[in-house]
C-alpha cells in the first residue's frame, strides 16, 4: 500500500531506475568523477611540466595545508569575496532592480531600447566584451579618460579592482534585470494602488509591499549571480590578475598557478576549496528559501 | 505568502551542476598521464601521403610576422615540392600564435602532453629540461633513429649554441640561433637632453644620471629596465639577470643558486633607485600588455633608453615588418653595452654584461611520420632556407656558414656577434629554471609596488627554497 502510494506513476522500480540512469550516468561522469578526480590530483605533486609532470607524488593534504598558510591564496579569496560583494550582490542586485523597478511605467519603445541594451551586455562574447574594456579604459586615448577630462590615467592599473568590480555590473546586470521584471509584475497592483493611497514613499513601498512578494526572487537572483561571480574568470582578459596580483580572484588565482606557473597539483586542490565554497554558498542559500516557506 | 514563480531548489542544483562541469572539464584536461610509449621510428616510413604540421609562436601580421610568412611562402611550398620530385604528396600546415611567450609555452606543454599538437614545434631553450623531464619531448635519435647525427648541419652550428636544444647530454631539436642582449636609446631624446650619441655608460650610475637628464624632457620616460611578473621572461632576460651578472654573480654556478645575497639586494636596490628617481614607468611594468606598450612607446619616441635583445632590433623596431616598425630606427637608435654595477664589477671581472638564449624546432614524439618530420625539420635548417627566411636581414643564426655570410650586412648584428658575444653568459639548462625565474620575476614586481628591496629579496628566497624543494643549493653568501 504504501509502495504504491509512493510508486505514484506505476513504473515499477526497475522501469523507474531505468528512465534515471541517462541522468545518473551524466551526472557521474561530469560532476561526480571530476569532482572526484580534482581531490585525487590535488594530493599530488602534478606539475604541467618536468620530473612531477611524468612521476607525479602523492602529498595528501600537503597542498590544502600550503594553501591555507600561503598569503597568495589568502589575498585572492579576499579578493573574490570584495568582487563578489561588491559586483554581484550590491551592484547587480541594486542595478538589476532600479532598472527594472524604473522601467515599469516607462513608455514602450524607452524600455525595450534599454532592455536591449542592458542584455547586449549580457549576451556579447567575453573576449569582444574585453575587447571593449580595454579600449574603454585605456591610458592612451581611452573613451573613459576622454569623457572624464583625467588623460592618463590607467584604470586598469591604478584601480584594478573598482575596474573590474563595475566591468561586472555592467556585464551581469541584465539577469537580475530580467529576474526583477517577471517579479514586479507579480506583485499586485491593487496593493502597491493602495499603498500608494495611504501616502507611502517609494522606499516604503518598496520594503512593505513589494519585498514581501519578491524575497524568494531575490534569493534565487542574490544565490545565481553569486555562484556565476565567484566562478567568473572574465577579468583575467582585462588585467590578467595583475598588476602585482591586485585583481587574482580565485579562478585566476587558480589559472595562474596551475597553467602559467604549471603547479597542476596545487591549483586542482584550490579548486578543490572552491567547490567546497561552492557548496556552502548554495547549501546556506537553499536552507534560506526553506526556512522562507 | 504568494508561490515563487521560479522554483527555487532545482535551479541551485543546476548553477553548481554548470560551475562544477567547468573545473572538472579543467581537471580532465590535466589528468592523461604521458605515457612512455611512441610510435616506432620507422612509423610510415615509406608513405606515399604524408601530413605534417609546424607551430611556432609567430603570426603574419603580428608576432615573429616573418617567420610566420617563412613558413608559408617558403618552407612549406618548397618542401611540397620538393617531395612531389620523389612522388610522395604532401600537406604541411602551420599552426601559428601570436601571444606571450608564457601562454604559448602552456598551450604546447597541454598539446604535447595530451600527445596531440604539431609535428615540429618551436621552443625556447630554457623549456628544454622541464619538457624533456615530462616526456613531452623525447631525443631526436629515439624518435628519428641514429641517422640524425650524420645531418650535415650539425658541424656548422656552435656548441654554446647546440646547449640550446639539448638537455642532459642529448639533443632534442635544431637551435634556430642566438642572441645578446644591449641597452638601445633614442639619440634624438639624446641630443634634446644633451647627451652624446655615442653614448657608452660604464656603471649603473651613469646609466641614472643620463636617466636624470632624460627626465627634463617632458613626455618621455627615460629608463625602461623589464621588471614585474607582466613581462614574464622578459623580465629575468633583459632586466634582472644582466644586472646580476654586472653586480658579479651569476644566478646559478657551483652547483648553487643566487638566494638573498648582496648581488640580488643590490639587483632590486637599483630597481627601486630608477623608480625612487620616477625614471620609468612603473604602470608599464605591471600592466598585462606591459612589454608590447613599452615597444609602442619607444618606436614612438617616448622612451629613452630600453634594454633589449637584438629581436627587437630585427623583429620589433624593424621599419621592415616589425611589430612597432620605427622608419627612422637607422639613424635615431643607438646601442651600448648593459654597464657592470661598476668598471670591472662584473662577472669575471667584466666592465659590461649580457645574457644569451635561444631556441629551436623540435619533433613531437607522438608525430605519425617521424621520418618525414625529420626530413622537414632538416629542410628548414638547411643554409638555403634559413638565408630565405633571412630574406637580406641579419641575424645571429645557428649556422656558422650563414652567420659568415650576413651578419656584417648590419650594424647592430655586427656589434652583437662581435662584442656583445664574447662577454655574453646563458641561463642554466636545467629543468627548475622556470620556477627561479618566476621568483625573480616577482621580486621586481614586489619592488615596483613598493616593498623594500631587503623584504623582496627574502621573499624571493623562501619562493627560491620551495622551488628547489630545499635549501642546500642555495647561496646566501
Amino acid at each position: 500500500m504504501s509502495d504504491r502510494a509512493a510508486d505514484a506513476a506505476g513504473l515499477g522500480r526497475p522501469r523507474a531506475a531505468a528512465f534515471m540512469a541517462p541522468a545518473l550516468l551524466l551526472i557521474t561522469a561530469f560532476l561526480v568523477v571530476p569532482a572526484l578526480w580534482t581531490l585525487v590530483l590535488g594530493a599530488t605533486n602534478y606539475r604541467l611540466t618536468g620530473l612531477a609532470a611524468a612521476n607525479p607524488q602523492f602529498v595528501g593534504t600537503g597542498n590544502i595545508t600550503e594553501a591555507l598558510s600561503d598569503p597568495g591564496f589568502g589575498w585572492s579569496l579576499w579578493l573574490t569575496l570584495l568582487f563578489v560583494l561588491g559586483s554581484a550582490i550590491f551592484g547587480q542586485s541594486l542595478a538589476g532592480l532600479s532598472l527594472a523597478w524604473s522601467l515599469r511605467s516607462a513608455p514602450k519603445v524607452v524600455k525595450a531600447v534599454v532592455e536591449t541594451l542592458v542584455l547586449m551586455a549580457w549576451i556579447l562574447p567575453s573576449s569582444v566584451v574585453a575587447f571593449l574594456w580595454v579600449a574603454y579604459l585605456s591610458r592612451h586615448g581611452g573613451t573613459l579618460n576622454a569623457i572624464l577630462q583625467t588623460p592618463g590615467t590607467d584604470w586598469l592599473i591604478q584601480h584594478p579592482m573598482a575596474s573590474i568590480i563595475v566591468f561586472n555590473i555592467w556585464r551581469g546586470t541584465a539577469f537580475s534585470m530580467l529576474l526583477f521584471s517577471a517579479a514586479l509584475s507579480a506583485v499586485p497592483p491593487s496593493q502597491m494602488e493602495s499603498a500608494r493611497l495611504v501616502g507611502a514613499g517609494t522606499l516604503a513601498q518598496l520594503r512593505d509591499v513589494v519585498f514581501p512578494h519578491i524575497r524568494g526572487h531575490v534569493l534565487t537572483n542574490t544565490l545565481l549571480i553569486s555562484l556565476w561571480t565567484f566562478n567568473d574568470f572574465t577579468p583575467y582578459l582585462l588585467t590578467a590578475g595583475g598588476p602585482n596580483h591586485a585583481t587574482e580572484i580565485l579562478p585566476v588565482f587558480i589559472y595562474n598557478r596551475a597553467l602559467y606557473g604549471g603547479e597542476l597539483g596545487y591549483g586542482s586542490a584550490i579548486s578543490f576549496l572552491m567547490l567546497i565554497i561552492n557548496l556552502v554558498i548554495a547549501l546556506f542559500y537553499v536552507r534560506l528559501l526553506r526556512e522562507r516557506r | 505568502m504568494t508561490g515563487v514563480p521560479l522554483s527555487s531548489s532545482p535551479i541551485p542544483r543546476r548553477s553548481i551542476l554548470i560551475g562544477t562541469v567547468g573545473m572538472a572539464a579543467a581537471a580532465l584536461a590535466s589528468c592523461d598521464k604521458a605515457s612512455s610509449s611512441t610510435s616506432s621510428t620507422s612509423a610510415n616510413a615509406t608513405s606515399r601521403t604524408v601530413t605534417l604540421s609546424i607551430a611556432a609562436n609567430a603570426i603574419s601580421g603580428g608576432k615573429s610576422s616573418k617567420e610566420a610568412d617563412w613558413f608559408a611562402k617558403y618552407v612549406i611550398p618548397e618542401f611540397i615540392k620538393a617531395q612531389q620530385a620523389k612522388g610522395v604528396t604532401a600537406t604541411v600546415s602551420f599552426q601559428p600564435s601570436g601571444v606571450d611567450d608564457e601562454q604559448y609555452k602552456s598551450k604546447l606543454a597541454l598539446d604535447l602532453k595530451s600527445k596531440s599538437g604539431a609535428d615540429i614545434v618551436s621552443l625556447d631553450g630554457i623549456w628544454v629540461g622541464e619538457f624533456a623531464q615530462a616526456g613531452y619531448i623525447k631525443p631526436l635519435k629515439d624518435v628519428v633513429g641514429s641517422s640524425v647525427t650524420s645531418w650535415e648541419g650539425w658541424s656548422q652550428i656552435p656548441e654554446a649554441v647546440q646547449a640550446n636544444a639539448a638537455f642532459d647530454g642529448n639533443t632534442f631539436g635544431i637551435p634556430a640561433g642566438t642572441d645578446g642582449r644591449v641597452l638601445y636609446f633614442n639619440k634624438k631624446l639624446f641630443a634634446q637632453a644633451g647627451l652624446p650619441a655615442n653614448w657608452q655608460p660604464t656603471s649603473w650610475t651613469d646609466l641614472i644620471s643620463a636617466g636624470e637628464k632624460l627626465a627634463t624632457l617632458s613626455g618621455v620616460t627615460p629608463l625602461q629596465i623589464d621588471a614585474g611578473t607582466a613581462m614574464g621572461e622578459a623580465t629575468t632576460m633583459q632586466g634582472f639577470l644582466p644586472l646580476l651578472v654586472g653586480a658579479g654573480q651569476q644566478i646559478y654556478a657551483n652547483g648553487k643558486w643566487q638566494g638573498n645575497t648582496q648581488a640580488v639586494r643590490d639587483v632590486l636596490t637599483f630597481y627601486q633607485a630608477i623608480l625612487a628617481k620616477k625614471l620609468e614607468d612603473s604602470t608599464l611594468q605591471l600592466a598585462a600588455k606591459g612589454r608590447d606598450e613599452s615597444f609602442g612607446a619607444f618606436a614612438q619616441g617616448k622612451i629613452g633608453v630600453l634594454a633589449e635583445g637584438d629581436y627587437f632590433w630585427r623583429s620589433v623596431i624593424n621599419p621592415n615588418g616589425g611589430d612597432a616598425p620605427m622608419a627612422t630606427r637607422d639613424s635615431d637608435v643607438g646601442w651600448a653595452f648593459i654597464p657592470a654595477m661598476a668598471p670591472g664589477k662584473g662577472v669575471g671581472g667584466a666592465d659590461y654584461a649580457s645574457m644569451s638564449g635561444g631556441g629551436g624546432y623540435f619533433l613531437n614524439p607522438s608525430t605519425p611520420y617521424p621520418q618525414q618530420a625529420w626530413e622537414l625539420l632538416t629542410f628548414m635548417s638547411s643554409k638555403a632556407a634559413i638565408l630565405a627566411r633571412l630574406d637580406g636581414a641579419a641575424q645571429v643564426t645557428a649556422r656558422k656558414d650563414v652567420n659568415s655570410e650576413v651578419l656584417s650586412k648590419d650594424p647592430l648584428l655586427s656589434f652583437v656577434s662581435q662584442k656583445v658575444l664574447p662577454l655574453t653568459h646563458y641561463r642554466p639548462g636545467l629543468a627548475v629554471y622556470p620556477q627561479v625565474s618566476l621568483a625573480l620575476q616577482q621580486a621586481t614586481a614586489d619592488v615596483v609596488s613598493g616593498k623594500s628591496p631587503a623584504d623582496a629579496a627574502t621573499a624571493y628566497q623562501a619562493a627560491l627554497v620551495k622551488a628547489l624543494g630545499g635549501a642546500d643549493q642555495v647561496t646566501t653568501s
